[in-house]
C-alpha cells in the first residue's frame, strides 16, 4: 500500500458551483434513501475536476453534503490512488510501468516525459502546464506502452511519438486519442484476424 | 478456428458504432422478452447447462453462483453488481466490450436480474476508463429511451441500471471490497461467511459477476446451452476474449474457442513471437497472478481452465503476456511484485507485510545481491502470505514468485554467482 498524506498547504475554503447540483442529485438519486455515502466518489472526483486536487476542505464539503464523519471521507480520499493529494499541471500526464507496458518500452515513454515535463515525477514543469506520474497497470496491454492524459488514454506510444504527443499539447493542440502507430483499437496491426464477415 | 458466426462481440474491435441500432442488426435485445418469460428458474438452469465459468479469474460456474441467491424475496431486495474494475495486469477484454459493445452487458444485466429477481443493478467500473464510462452510460441511456429497461419497460420487469465508478485501486476488484467502495468506504474486502448472497450490497442478498461473464448470458440463452457448450473441451467449454501482450509482432483482443493452443492463439491472431517461436522465453497465460510457463510447456499447452491448471499455472482472464529471449524474467516478475507492495490494501498482516518484503528480496535477486538460501526463505515467505490473508491478493502477490523459483531458479543462482564473481575480482 502507498502512504497518502493531505498536502501541507491547503486553501480556505471549497464549494461546487451551482451548476454541479444536478449532477450532485442525479449521483445521489442512484443509490437508495439513506444510502447517500455511495456517492462520495462520484463527489470528490467531480471537486476534483473543478480544482485539479482534493483539498482538506473539499473533503470537509463532501462529508457535510452526504451526512458523514469527516475521517470516512478522508479514508476514501487517501485510499484510491486517483485522487491527486497535491497541485497537478494542467495535464497531468500518467505513464503506465506494469509488466506488459514496461516488455514495449515503458522505460522510453517515461524517460521522454522526464526530458519534456521534470526529472521527477509529481513535479510540475516550470510552464506549469504538466506533471507526470508513473501508474500501475491502465487496462489497455494489447496497446502497450501507453499513458493518459485526462480523460483520454494514448497506445501504442515510443520515445519519439510520446515527445511529440507533449510538444502538441503544449502548444495546445489535442491529439486524437487511442493508438498512435495507426490502428483502430486493439485488432491486430495490419487488419484483424477475425470478424472479417462483419467489416 | 472459431467461425465468425460463433463469435458473440462481434464489434470488439469497433469498427461498427456501439449504440442500439447498430447493436440491434448486431443481434442484440432480439427476443429478450421470450427469454424472460421462460421464467427465473428455467434460465438459471440454462446456464447451468452451458457450462459457463466465470470469466473474470477464478473460473465459478456462473450458473450456480446465480443459484444461490434466495428463492424469493423477503424484506430485503436483492441487486446484482457487475465488476468492471478490470485491473489484473495484462488484462483489457472489458475495455473492448463496454465501448465498443456495451448492450451485450446491458441486455445481460436485465436478464441476469430478473434470473436473480433483483430489480436495481450497478455497473462498478474502474476509475480510469472515463471514456469506456461515457460510452456505457451514453448505451443505457439508449436503453432508457427506447424503453428496454427502467420502470415500466417493454419487457415487464421494472429495472434499473447505474454506472458507478472507482477511484483507482485493483483491490476493487475483489468482490467484497467491491460492494465496500459501492457502499462509500475504502476498498478493504470483507471476510467470508457471511457471502454475498446472504449478506451483500447494503446487507442485502447480492451476486457480483465480471462484465464478460454476464455479457456472454443473453446470446447464450439466445443460442441455447448445448450451443455454448459444444465449444471448446468439456468443463472449459465456451467462446473467451483473450488478451495477446509483451513481445507478439502485433498484440491484440481476440474472440476464440476455449482450449486454443497457446501456441497456435499466439500466432494466429497475434503475428507470432518477436523473431520467431524458438525465441519465447516465457509466457504468462492468465493475467499477472497466475505463475509464469517456460517455453517447453507453452509449446504444447491448451488455454483453458483444466489445462492450465494441471501445468501449475491458471487461465486467470486469459491475458496472455509474451515474453522473448531478451526479457530480464526476474525484473519482469519483480516489476509484479511492485504492483502488489502498492495494491495491497493493508487491512491482513501476512499481505501488507509480505507484499513489501517480497518485493525488496525479489529487487535483490535482480542484481544477484542475495545468498542462495534466500531463494529458499523467499520460497517459505510466499507460502506463509498464500492462504493467510481475507481477499486473493496475497494469493496473487505469491504465486507470480512461486512460478519464477519452479522454473527458472538456475537463472536466480546464475546472477547470485556472478554477482559474487564480480565482488572477488573487485577485491
Amino acid at each position: 500500500m502507498s502512504v497518502r498524506r493531505l498536502y501541507h498547504d491547503q486553501p480556505a475554503s471549497f464549494a461546487f458551483p451551482p451548476e454541479d447540483e444536478a449532477f450532485i442529485a442525479n449521483e445521489i438519486a442512484k443509490y437508495p434513501p439513506g444510502r447517500q455515502a455511495s456517492a462520495v466518489i462520484a463527489l470528490l472526483w467531480k471537486g476534483q475536476e473543478r480544482n485539479g486536487w482534493v483539498t482538506k476542505p473539499m473533503i470537509e464539503h463532501v462529508a457535510q453534503r452526504l451526512g458523514m464523519p469527516y475521517i470516512r471521507v478522508l479514508e476514501v480520499a487517501t485510499f484510491y490512488t486517483m485522487f491527486n493529494l497535491e497541485p497537478v499541471g494542467e495535464h497531468l500526464v500518467q505513464v503506465c510501468t506494469t509488466t506488459p507496458c514496461w516488455l514495449r518500452g515503458s522505460d522510453d515513454v517515461v524517460a521522454a516525459c522526464k526530458k519534456h515535463i521534470a526529472p521527477t515525477q509529481h513535479t510540475v514543469s516550470t510552464d506549469g502546464k504538466f506533471s507526470w506520474m508513473e501508474v500501475e497497470c491502465l487496462g489497455a496491454c494489447v496497446n502497450a506502452p501507453m499513458l493518459q492524459i485526462g480523460k483520454d488514454f494514448y497506445e501504442d506510444l515510443d520515445g519519439p511519438t510520446t515527445e511529440k504527443l507533449l510538444d502538441a499539447f503544449r502548444r495546445g493542440q489535442r491529439p486524437k486519442p487511442g493508438p498512435q502507430n495507426g490502428r483502430r483499437s486493439s485488432e491486430p496491426i495490419g487488419g484483424a484476424t477475425t470478424l472479417k464477415e462483419f467489416g | 478456428m472459431l467461425a465468425d458466426k460463433d463469435r458473440i462481440f462481434t464489434n470488439l474491435y469497433g469498427f461498427q458504432d456501439f449504440g442500439l441500432e447498430a447493436a440491434r442488426k448486431r443481434g442484440c435485445w432480439d427476443g429478450t422478452k421470450a427469454i424472460l418469460e421462460r421464467g427465473p428458474d428455467v434460465i438459471v438452469d440454462q446456464m447451468k447447462k452451458s457450462g459457463l465459468r466465470g470469466r473474470g479469474g477464478a473460473g465459478f460456474p456462473t450458473g450456480l453462483k446465480w443459484s444461490f441467491m434466495p428463492k424469493e424475496v423477503k424484506d430485503r431486495p436483492h441487486y446484482l453488481v457487475v465488476n468492471a474494475d478490470e485491473s489484473e495486469p495484462g488484462t483489457c477484454k472489458d475495455r473492448d466490450i463496454m465501448r465498443h459493445d456495451p448492450h451485450h452487458l446491458i441486455e445481460g444485466c436485465l436478464i441476469a436480474s430478473f434470473a436473480m429477481r433483483a430489480h436495481v443493478c450497478y455497473i462498478y467500473v474502474r476509475g480510469e476508463f472515463i471514456r469506456e464510462r461515457e460510452a456505457l452510460q451514453a448505451a443505457v441511456d439508449q436503453a432508457y429511451e427506447a424503453k428496454l429497461i427502467g420502470k415500466n419497460n417493454i419487457h415487464g420487469w421494472d429495472f434499473d441500471l447505474y454506472v458507478h465508478h472507482g477511484a483507482g485501486a485493483y483491490i476493487c476488484g475483489e468482490e467484497t471490497a467491491l460492494l465496500e467502495i459501492l457502499e462509500g468506504k475504502k476498498g478493504q474486502p470483507r471476510l467470508k461467511p457471511p457471502f454475498p448472497a446472504n449478506v451483500g450490497l447494503y446487507g442485502c442478498p447480492s451476486t457480483v459477476n465480471n462484465v464478460e461473464s454476464i455479457a456472454v448470458a443473453p446470446t447464450i440463452l439466445r443460442r441455447g446451452p448445448e450451443w455454448f457448450a459444444g465449444i471448446g473441451r468439456p468443463n472449459n467449454v465456451g467462446t473467451k476474449v483473450y488478451c495477446i501482450s509483451g513481445h507478439v509482432n502485433k498484440p491484440c483482443n481476440v474472440e476464440e474457442e476455449m482450449g486454443i493452443p497457446l501456441r497456435e492463439l499466439i500466432e494466429r491472431h497475434a503475428g507470432g513471437v518477436r523473431g520467431g517461436w524458438d525465441n519465447l522465453l516465457a509466457v504468462i497465460p492468465g493475467g499477472a497472478s497466475v505463475p509464469v510457463i517456460p517455453k517447453s510447456i507453452c509449446d504444447t499447452v491448451l488455454m483453458d481452465f483444466d489445462a492450465l491448471r494441471d501445468v501449475q499455472s491458471g487461465l486467470g482472464t486469459a491475458a496472455v503476456i509474451v515474453m522473448d529471449k531478451s526479457t530480464d524474467i526476474v525484473k519482469a516478475i519483480a516489476r509484479l511484485s511492485y504492483f502488489y507492495k502498492h495494491e495491497s490494501c493493508g487491512q491482513c498482516t501476512p499481505c501488507r507485510e509480505g507484499t513489501g518484503w517480497m518485493w525488496r528480496v525479489m529487487t535483490r535477486l535482480q542484481k544477484g545481491d542475495a545468498a542462495v538460501a534466500e531463494i529458499d526463505l523467499l520460497q517459505e515467505v510466499t507460502k506463509e502470505v498464500e492462504g493467510h490473508t481475507i481477499c486473493a491478493l496475497g494469493d496473487a502477490a505469491a504465486w507470480p514468485i512461486q512460478g519464477l523459483i519452479r522454473h527458472f531458479r538456475p537463472e536466480l543462482e546464475r546472477r547470485i554467482a556472478a554477482r559474487k564473481q564480480q565482488a572477488m575480482a573487485a577485491e
